[in-house]
């Protein structure tokens, strides 16, 4: 496994001649969760969109498994990077199963192997139900289910590709408690099997509790990159939101817990 | 209904109708007479081998083609836009091909037979292609294609087309001027020979293309940036689907006049019955839409034969129920 599969190096974005992300840096390893977090307006989702090449680097460099991520064929990058929107406009009736199956479109890994695929992440979103049903006639949270089995079974198996990235832009902000957590745990397993993971949360909590590393940004600058415990404090949350919270340690996870209201 | 079925049980119909629309009209001739004339074998049937090679065959196999032509091209276009709504006649492409079509009617006229339908059809190709990119520039953005935006699009190139016909008709003589009415009621009477063989070609073109873009179409109903996180080369799969599908709408407007809702209806009724796989949705739309096209002309020239009522009257007397039907449930569609 790659101990640099995303290297981020000096990266600025702009978006409509307006500097949005400036002098990020960060190197993820395979199997590692970079959870980036920040007030609305901070370039998280603008980021996000640059690591799969929506966005052209303004100045700096992202380079995926050692080549820079422009220079990969859409076809073989499709097979490796994977990326969760935050909406999706899909107003056509595929059924379940049909939506998740989409994910499967860049490999050709043959319809047996891309069954059973489909089944393994429907479970693991706990859609299996639903797998008959039309997309169109789903809850909010449902729906963001199904787009996560998508993009998992696009990356699933570690012999169609082995340096694989999932993005997830606000992967559980529909879902419910039982739901974020089953989700994250699906992620963290997905980790466990060599993906790397960078996610934009807005649960610093859930963040905390679920990534290795965290990169907390502000207008478009870090304001603090490290573990969990060295980003979410009380001093660090006041710089990023401009609030007063308390940070407590969760007593079974020891990782930190921000409390607010 | 299983996808598979339903492709069977159309491919199996359309033979059937094509022979429907060749016995039935004015005069209606013994099913095996035609047959025998089909296969070549017409000793003693002359008056009856007139009728079916000169006028009823060109005419079934144009009706085929270009009710085909339509079901697909409005099958893909509705992916293209990610819209249900989406259709040739409703978004201002058959009006952008009429008037593309009638410019060369009244400026090259002169030239008749093959040539001057082909420039009749080439002439209607970029009046299409015109409207449909358009439309899209005005009506797509990042967030998938506004409605509301399509179809106001679709009713400013209706008038400036209306506009133009005018213009046209006002500086046409009364040789052009018939044409340009005529064409305009549109209809399949005209078929002939060198008609079936240029939708012919460009059928060919379109059956063989856009089938193999069906996973793309599938993963662009995701969003544009979904598709093409998936590999998909979104941009040049996007002009390839403008150019065929304006072509197909294009040449079956220079051929057949505006024939309105097929496009519309078909790939709906589809839909309804098999899912939006376009994998499946292409090729059954094809085959749906030469059907529907094929008993709609029948129908024209039987009800009240031996005159013949416009086919576009009958499709629209189908379509417009139809049409209201789907926005009263737009809701269902996310619309």
């Amino acid at each position: 496994m790659s101990e640099r599969l995303l290297e981020v190096e000096g990266l600025a974005l702009t978006a409509g001649g307006r500097t949005v992300v400036e002098a990020v840096e960060f190197v993820l390893a395979a199997g590692q969760h970079l959870a980036v977090i920040g007030p609305n307006g901070a370039g998280k989702s603008t980021l996000i969109h640059a690591l799969i090449g929506d966005v052209a680097p303004a100045a700096g460099s992202i380079r995926l498994a050692g080549r820079a991520l422009a220079d990969w064929p859409a076809r073989e990058r499709a097979c490796r990077v994977a990326l969760l929107p935050q909406a999706s406009a899909l107003g056509f009736p595929f059924t379940v199963a049909e939506v998740v199956r989409l994910g499967r479109g860049p490999h050709a890994s043959g319809s047996v192997a891309d069954r059973d695929i489909v089944a393994q992440t429907l479970a693991a979103c706990d859609i299996a139900h639903l797998r008959e049903r039309a997309y169109t006639q789903l809850s909010g949270g449902e729906k963001q289910r199904v787009q996560l089995a998508r993009v998992m079974s696009q990356i699933w198996r570690a012999e169609d590709a082995g340096d694989r990235l999932l993005l997830l832009d606000e992967p559980v902000a529909a879902l419910d408690l039982g739901h974020q957590r089953l989700v994250m745990r699906e992620v963290a397993a997905l980790a466990a099997r060599g993906v790397a993971v960078v996610s934009v949360l807005h649960d610093i909590s859930l963040a905390a509790r679920y990534a290795d590393r965290m990169l907390a940004l502000r207008e478009g600058r870090t304001i603090a990159a490290g573990t969990p415990a060295e980003v979410v404090t009380a001093e660090g949350m006041q710089r990023l939101f401009d609030t007063r919270t308390r940070v407590i340690v969760h007593p079974d996870s020891q990782t930190p817990v921000v409390l607010h209201g | 209904m299983s996808p598979r079925r339903l492709v069977w049980l159309l491919a199996l119909a359309l033979p059937c109708c094509v022979l429907a629309a060749v016995m039935l009209g004015a005069v209606r001739l013994p099913a095996l007479d035609v047959l025998a004339v089909l296969v070549g074998r017409d000793e003693g049937l002359d008056r009856l081998a007139l009728i079916v090679r000169q006028l009823r065959l060109p005419r079934a196999l144009l009706t085929g083609l270009v009710g085909a032509l339509l079901a697909i091209c409005g099958a893909a276009m509705q992916g293209l836009f990610r819209n249900p709504l989406a259709d040739p006649s409703l978004i201002g492409v058959t009006a952008g091909a009429s008037v593309g079509a009638s410019l060369v009617i009244v400026f090259a006229g002169g030239v008749a037979g093959f040539v001057g339908l082909s420039l009749v059809s080439l002439g209607a190709f970029v009046g299409g292609t015109a409207a449909v990119l358009l439309v899209y520039r005005l009506a797509t953005g990042p967030g998938g294609t506004s409605v509301a935006t399509m179809l106001l699009a679709g009713i400013a190139i209706g008038a400036l087309a209306g506009s133009v016909g005018s213009l046209l008709e006002f500086h046409a003589d009364n040789e052009m001027l018939r044409r340009i009415s005529l064409w305009r009621m549109g209809g399949l009477d005209g078929a002939n020979w060198s008609r079936v063989a240029i939708v012919a070609g460009v059928s060919a073109l379109i059956f063989a293309v856009l089938p193999r873009q069906a996973d793309a179409l599938n993963a662009l109903l995701l969003g544009e940036s979904e598709a093409r996180h998936l590999g998909i080369a979104v941009d040049r799969i996007k002009r390839r689907l403008v150019l065929l599908t304006a072509a197909g709408v294009g040449v079956s407007v220079a051929v057949a006049g505006a024939i309105t809702f097929v496009g519309l209806v078909v790939p709906h009724i589809v839909r309804m019955l098999i899912g939006p796989d376009h994998r499946w949705l292409l090729p059954a739309s094809a085959l749906a839409g030469a059907i529907l096209l094929l008993v709609a002309d029948t129908l024209a020239r039987v009800v009240v034969a031996p005159t013949e009522l416009p086919v576009g009257l009958l499709t629209a007397l189908l379509g417009a129920p139809f049409f209201i039907s789907l926005l009263r449930r737009r809701r269902e569609y996310g619309l």
